[in-house]
């Protein structure tokens, strides 16, 4: 048992530490797409494309770092369920601008 | 999950209450759930956003009219209290009652100052003349901003009134199991931010 407390109470410190490093990335994850965008360095495509990845980038940063995703232990139902979500949201958002780029056709 | 299980365990150090915190973690569990379901929700007011993006009725535009500056001070702050809210818990792991409120106090005056920019955005872009009745865009912008700041302002009177009860009945798990609760509610509202952030501000400038 004491074997498991020293670890945990390990384990408390390294969080302090990854708290940090995700508070850190996060910054920089936000600071990037804001010069991108203010200063117009790149075309507009590349823009989008650019702030998509560091917002995608950024909410992995929150699951691991801040949510701990990566130490949920075996089965995974949180992140089996989160996959739900996911594909869920991603049908319907893609799917309607989909849909309505189709439809922009006939109006 | 397997966090919150280590938490738990840390607080006792043994299996001796082994069974009452299956029960509190099949409530975080639960908790769980229900962000994945606001994701969806969330998912729908994007998707709605994203097709009525160009419906501005001949009304004014959004990239007339937004000011970047106010919601990337806001969001830096949200950023920051998402981290608070992290340090929150690890006071709470090392049993510090004291720290934890203060640090929970800390996210609170984090979260009011984000909700106040909010609401001064929004009373500035109705003076300009982007009400929710104006055009579909703005329904949909204020829709889908406004569903967020409310979710902000929830978790802000959830968390006083949590920090007032564990002024009174101190660190126990069942109290543990409401910050870990709370502190994933907040970070999830930083990811919504985050993805309202880039869709709705930075796209809407370009």
């Amino acid at each position: 048992m004491s074997n498991h407390e020293a670890n945990t109470h390990g384990e408390s410190h390294g969080s302090m530490k990854s708290y940090t490093i995700g508070f850190v990335l996060s910054i920089i994850l936000t600071i990037i797409p804001i010069v991108v965008v203010v200063n117009d360095l790149l075309s507009t495509t590349a823009t989008v494309v650019t702030i998509l990845i560091m917002a995608i980038l950024q909410f992995v940063v929150q699951l691991v770092f801040f949510m701990h995703l990566k130490e949920e232990g075996n089965p995974r139902y949180n992140l089996v369920s989160l996959v739900l979500g996911l594909v869920i949201v991603v049908t319907v958002v893609v799917g309607s601008i989909w849909i309505m780029l189709n439809n922009s056709v006939v109006l | 999950m397997a966090h919150v299980a280590k938490q738990a365990n840390a607080a006792h150090g043994n299996g001796h209450h082994d069974e009452h915190h299956d029960h509190e973690d099949v409530k975080v569990f639960g908790f769980w759930l229900f962000i994945i379901t606001d994701c969806i929700l969330f998912g729908t007011l994007f998707a709605t956003f994203a097709v009525l993006r160009g419906s501005t009725a001949a009304g004014p535009l959004p990239s007339d009219l937004i000011e970047l500056t106010g919601i990337i001070v806001s969001t830096f702050i949200l950023l920051t209290s998402s981290y608070t809210s992290g340090i929150a818990v690890l006071q709470m792991n090392k049993g510090n009652v004291k720290g934890l409120i203060t640090w929970l106090g800390i996210t609170v005056l984090l979260g009011a100052a984000f909700i106040y920019l909010e609401v001064t955005e929004f009373i500035h872009l109705v003076h300009e003349g982007a009400a929710i009745t104006t055009s579909a865009y703005w329904s949909a912008f204020f829709t889908l901003v406004g569903t967020h700041g409310l979710h902000v302002s929830i978790g802000l009177v959830w968390m006083i009134g949590l920090m007032l009860q564990l002024k009174r009945r101190g660190i126990t798990p069942v109290t543990k199991r409401k910050v870990t609760i709370i502190s994933l509610y907040w970070h999830f509202l930083d990811v919504i931010w985050i993805f309202v952030f880039t869709f709705v501000y930075l796209m809407g400038v370009m």
